[in-house]
């Protein structure tokens, strides 16, 4: 026991960005409404639209104005998009949507909103390494479908998908395209001009900035309704007096995100291959979760058959690691994570897993000390598991 | 470590989980009289039940656990608990008694401690029946859930032990609820609970 922490939980959020939280400090004071027209007013309105400005050029978009709007966060912007699709769906005879068993629930749930209210909704399912499979999405695609809503990289397995390729066949017939983009920036170069998307969600405390803010962007021309109605803020498109510390800080985030995106790709991805072998070497019988090579840089999600990832997560949790796991006790509910089991992995392995998520703060002397404190902790919780060795190798051989 | 913040268990809990008590060890040769395992590692956990009995008293237990903290905790609680007992008192102990002796469980934590009891059962069956008893305490603690019919919780863990995974073959098992059908919402969350602990392997 000391004192250490070593934070690798950065996919459910990240610290203040030391040079966002000064930032933030110097603006405690931009307190005017930015909807006033006195000077106080347009000082702060001026603020706010550097800040959106900064937002957009994290993800390729040069000229933000009227095409990002902020809201409170990833939950809303994806809501937004789905009470969108509510509006203009309902009268109308394109009105399927599609989407993956691996979002996020906020878009699960909203999905499955539209499916109670008699929406056509389909799940596209993954393949073992988290990746949709384009022939099901080409054959589920028609000229009734509204929307394709896919998330650029899963916030559990990293898993990043070819969104490029899903606008490509969505707009040949006519479908409109989000992307939930929340793990996505910051972490890979994230373009919805190339891509082509008609909407992509953002949120700011996943790029070292401050929670209670996120945006989403709405190509020019692509129809959206407001989820929050009242005044003429965001271009009438999300009312509610600007919450400007908020939007300043995610502009800072924002801008710091992307000028540090290299350094932080190849420095996130070194210590994460650190971990990913230093771990495949020293514990025994284990399954690797999400995609090899298509995977965000920070992110390494193992399956730990014959531990439980509860009991894992809070032996770490002792010794200062602090990850997450998809097992179901840790959720509360009975079922493990649904993205594991989505990608076919059995509940015996999704049980057992733990999400290390790598951050700006990780050094290699954390992944040694992880590397140190892990394989006592699995080697424990097996030997007084009822699964034996030899059960293990067999469930492994199943998905190998 | 230090810190100001509570754990999310008690401290018995926490005593327990970092320092389980009798423990199956690897390659220890543990002579049980009665053995039983139950739970399902697909479930999210399983628990193996070891004991020593002289005279019906039991003088030593083992154990193994798959399974969160508060299952590993429930059952090492559970094992102290239950040394130097006589197996009749240890077939009645409840999920409830292992809570109390953990001082506690959060609210969603507590179907994480409905494991232990059972596998003991099992493992005092499993002793009966090897001397000749089998069934001896079937009836034993047992609480009527039908009034109609006289069907209690155990009908409806054996029924499930069996097979019955759903209301209409608890149903053709037992009879229960085709009176009345006061009983339904209790025995469903029985069946809910037991389907949990001996489900489909």
């Amino acid at each position: 026991m000391n004192n250490r922490i070593v934070y690798m939980d950065y996919n459910a959020t990240t610290p203040l960005h030391p040079l966002v939280k000064e930032f933030m400090v110097r603006e405690l004071d931009t307190y005017a409404n930015a909807s006033s027209m006195h000077e106080l007013g347009r000082q702060a309105r001026s603020a706010i639209e550097d800040a959106r400005a900064k937002v957009g050029m994290l993800i390729g978009e040069d000229s933000a104005t009227n095409t990002l709007i902020f809201t409170s966060g990833g939950s809303e912007s994806n809501n937004t998009v789905f009470a969108t699709m509510f509006h203009i769906g309902r009268n109308s005879k394109r009105n399927k949507i599609i989407t993956t068993a691996i979002e996020h629930p906020c878009v699960l749930n909203a999905a499955k909103w539209l499916d109670a209210e008699g929406f056509p909704v389909h799940f596209l399912s993954v393949d073992a390494y988290g990746k949709i499979d384009f022939n099901e999405l080409e054959s589920v695609l028609d000229d009734s479908t509204l929307l394709v809503s896919v998330m650029t990289a899963n916030n559990e397995i990293g898993t990043i998908q070819d969104i490029a390729r899903v606008v490509e066949l969505a707009k040949a017939k006519g479908a409109l395209v989000h992307t939930d983009a929340t793990q996505a920036a910051g972490k890979i170069p994230v373009n919805v001009k190339a891509l082509g998307v008609d909407y992509a969600t953002l949120s700011c405390h996943k790029i070292y900035g401050p929670k209670g803010i996120g945006a989403l962007y709405i190509k020019k021309g692509s129809p959206i309704e407001p989820l929050i109605r009242g005044g003429h803020q965001e271009y009438g498109y999300r009312a509610g007096t600007y919450n400007n510390l908020g939007i300043l800080g995610f502009g800072e985030a924002a801008r710091l995100a992307k000028e540090n995106l290299q350094t932080y790709q190849s420095k996130m991805s070194a210590l994460r291959n650190k971990l990913r072998d230093g771990i495949e070497q020293k514990v025994p019988l284990i399954h690797i979760n999400g995609h090899r090579t298509d995977v965000l840089p920070n992110t390494l999600n193992v399956s730990f058959p014959g531990a439980e990832g509860e009991s894992i997560l809070l032996y770490l949790d002792l010794a200062g690691i602090e990850v997450s796991t998809g097992s179901a006790c840790a959720s509360g509910s009975l079922d493990p994570s649904h993205v594991l089991l989505a990608t076919g992995l059995g509940p015996e392995l999704a049980h057992g897993s733990i999400r290390f998520s790598l951050g700006m703060y990780n050094t290699e002397d954390d992944v040694d000390y992880v590397l140190n404190e892990l394989p006592p902790i699995i080697e424990r919780l097996r030997s007084m598991s009822t699964v034996k060795a030899e059960d293990i190798a067999q469930t492994l051989q199943g998905v190998k | 470590m230090e810190t100001n913040s509570s754990w999310i268990y008690t401290d018995k809990v926490k005593e327990h989980f970092l320092n389980p008590k009798n423990v199956l060890k690897d390659g220890e040769d543990f002579q049980a009289d009665g053995e039983g395992i139950t739970g399902n590692v697909k479930c999210g956990d399983e628990m193996l039940f070891l004991l020593k009995i002289r005279d019906d008293i039991i003088q030593d237990v083992r154990w193994k656990t798959y399974g969160c903290a508060s299952a590993i905790a429930s059952t090492s609680a559970l094992s102290e608990l239950i040394k130097g007992m006589h197996i009749r008192d240890a077939y009645q102990i409840k999920p409830d008694d292992v809570v109390k002796a953990l001082g506690g469980l959060p609210e969603n934590k507590i179907h994480c401690s409905v494991l232990g009891d059972k596998a003991l059962r099992v493992a005092i069956d499993n002793y009966l029946e090897k001397t000749g008893r089998k069934g001896l305490y079937k009836d034993l603690g047992a609480r009527i859930i039908c009034t109609c019919l006289n069907i209690t919780d155990h009908d409806i863990e054996e029924a499930v032990k069996q097979g019955a995974h759903d209301w209409e073959k608890l149903q053709e098992h037992t009879k229960i609820g085709t009176v009345c059908g006061k009983c339904r919402k209790e025995a469903e969350e029985l069946l809910h609970t037991y389907v949990h602990i001996f489900g489909e392997s």
